[in-house]
């Protein structure tokens, strides 16, 4: 009988048993609510061994490629680690590259450690090591890059932002956690439209899927809308023409709320211009980054123009609470 | 005899059919209100749980899980007008989908039964 390690524990699962029974069997809590696999209330991670296929149906393809499974359909097949996230070794690494991207964007590329893989999209925990002040950043780069890009926004007195601008420098030494997160490419479905909105840095997570799903051969159109407040917050503009020049089926449209409209831009609630602009997005793949309130309007908008909520990832990039 | 939710086709239809109810629902100002400021996944996946009871698949929700899972929204005002607007929509959405009237009869039933579990009375 299969036995599964739960938060440093052994637990073995009895004949025709689920994990959720073994767990609260043992009196190990995990939340549940249907206990018939709809409701996804008991969702949780193999972090070593295989779920059975069955245990991750109605997933979505981001989480089912990292393991995650339903606890109360999951008969397990084989000894399994189980939890919600993966504890990653901390990295230590140099900044080799630090730029402007405009007045308030730093771009940072950092040194790739050995074997460190993830996925474009996906974010690190970027930690001080003079204070261990760790905040969240998505990873601009793709896999084959041989560095880590960030693209990292001036928050006013923001404590990490404002010490990546003002004091971090090239050959300075900088650690990290991850890779974390779901908002990336699955590779099937080449065909696909594809759909992907950022306000602010949230470009950063999209500029790494862009080039992926680029890379990787998607034929469908790709449609990129950038947003900012005004003009001046827009950045990497140029590259993102030239990739719009090179790639017929990709399009890129930089958007701002007031302010002058840069050329084949759109002026307006950013909420609002992808449906506006396209029509219907049923059938799209939808990936949604950067201000949480402006993510989760665009969140329900393509909902509501057509897209359905398998094919909807996104990373609103939630500030941390005043922790110090 | 075989449960709506076999005849539907199970699990994939009942995915299918999530997408166009809650996309009617959200679309209802009469009734949205009830589902705004909760995160759009967790709680499209708790329609699925409402399709999934009201067509016979696999649950084990009870009465008090009905009454527990709307108190709040009773105390927000949820009445028999709301119920019969969800039950519209999902009337609607088995339609679209071509599912036999007779068979939509029988899920609206269902469905019916659990009102005064859902209003808490
Ligand atoms: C998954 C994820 C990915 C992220 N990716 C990126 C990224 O690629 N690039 C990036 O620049 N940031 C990203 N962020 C945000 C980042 O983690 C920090 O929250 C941000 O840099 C502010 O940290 P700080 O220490 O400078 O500010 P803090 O010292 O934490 O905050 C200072 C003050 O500013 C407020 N504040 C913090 N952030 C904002 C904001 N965005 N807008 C308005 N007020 C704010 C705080 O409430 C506080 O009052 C991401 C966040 C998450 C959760
Ligand atoms: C007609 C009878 C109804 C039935 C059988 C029913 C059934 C259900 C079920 C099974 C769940 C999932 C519970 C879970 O998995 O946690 C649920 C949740 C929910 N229902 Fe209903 N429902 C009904 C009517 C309504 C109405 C009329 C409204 C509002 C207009 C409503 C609003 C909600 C909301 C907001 C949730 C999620 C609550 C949360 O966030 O926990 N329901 N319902
Ligand atoms: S408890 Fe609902 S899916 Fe497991």
């Amino acid at each position: 009988m299969p036995t599964i390690n739960f938060e440093g524990q052994d637990f073995v699962c009895g004949e025709d048993e689920t994990v959720l029974e073994c767990m609260t069997r043992s009196g190990m809590l995990i939340p549940s609510s249907c206990q018939s696999g709809t409701c996804q209330t008991c969702v949780i991670r193999a972090l070593e061994g295989t779920p059975p296929p069955g245990s991750q149906n109605g997933l979505k393809d981001t989480l089912k490629q990292q393991n995650y499974f339903l606890a109360c359909i999951c008969k397990p097949e084989e000894d399994m680690t189980i939890g919600l996230s993966l504890v990653s070794p901390r990295n230590t690494v140099n900044v080799i590259e630090k730029d402007a991207l405009n007045e308030s964007v730093v771009r940072l590329r950092l040194e790739k450690p050995d074997g460190f893989s993830y996925k474009s999209g996906q974010f690190i925990n970027l930690v001080r090591t003079s204070d261990d002040l760790t905040r969240s950043y998505s990873l601009a780069s793709t896999p084959d890059d041989d560095f880590l890009e960030l693209h990292i926004k001036r928050v006013p007195d923001g404590k990490m932002s404002c010490w990546v601008f003002d004091t971090l420098q090239v050959a300075d030494e900088v650690a990290f956690f991850g890779p974390a997160g779901d908002c990336f490419y699955v590779p099937g479905k080449p065909d696909q439209p594809l759909l992907l909105v950022g306000t602010g840095t949230g470009l950063a997570p999209l500029y790494g899927i862009l080039r992926d799903v680029l890379v990787q051969g998607h034929t469908g159109p790709v449609h990129l809308f950038h947003a900012s407040l005004a003009a001046p917050g827009l950045y990497l503009e140029q590259s993102l023409r030239d990739f719009a020049t090179q790639y017929e089926h990709f399009t890129y449209t930089p958007c701002v709320l007031h302010g002058d409209t840069p050329e084949g831009g759109q002026q307006g609630n950013i909420a609002d211009i992808p449906a506006r602009e396209l029509g219907s997005l049923s059938g799209y793949r939808v990936f949604l980054c950067g201000d949480p309130p402006i993510v989760n309007a665009l969140r329900q908008k393509s909902f509501l123009a057509g897209v359905s909520m398998q094919d909807i990832f996104s990373d609103p990039f939630v500030f941390a609470a005043q922790d110090g | 005899m075989s449960t709506v939710y076999e005849q539907l086709g199970g699990d994939a239809a009942i995915n299918a059919a999530v997408d166009v109810f809650y996309r009617k629902v959200l679309a209802d100002h009469y009734v949205n209100r009830f589902f705004e400021g909760v995160d759009m996944e967790k709680q499209a996946a708790k329609q699925k749980g409402f399709l999934t009871m009201v067509t016979g698949g696999p649950n084990n929700y009870t009465g008090k899980d009905m009454r527990e899972g709307h108190k709040h929204l009773v105390a927000m005002g949820l009445n028999d007008a709301h119920v019969d607007h969800i039950l519209c929509h999902l009337r609607s959405t088995l339609a679209e989908l071509g599912v036999a009237q007779d068979l939509i009869d029988t899920v609206i039933s269902v469905a019916e039964s659990t009102r005064d579990d859902v209003l808490d009375r």
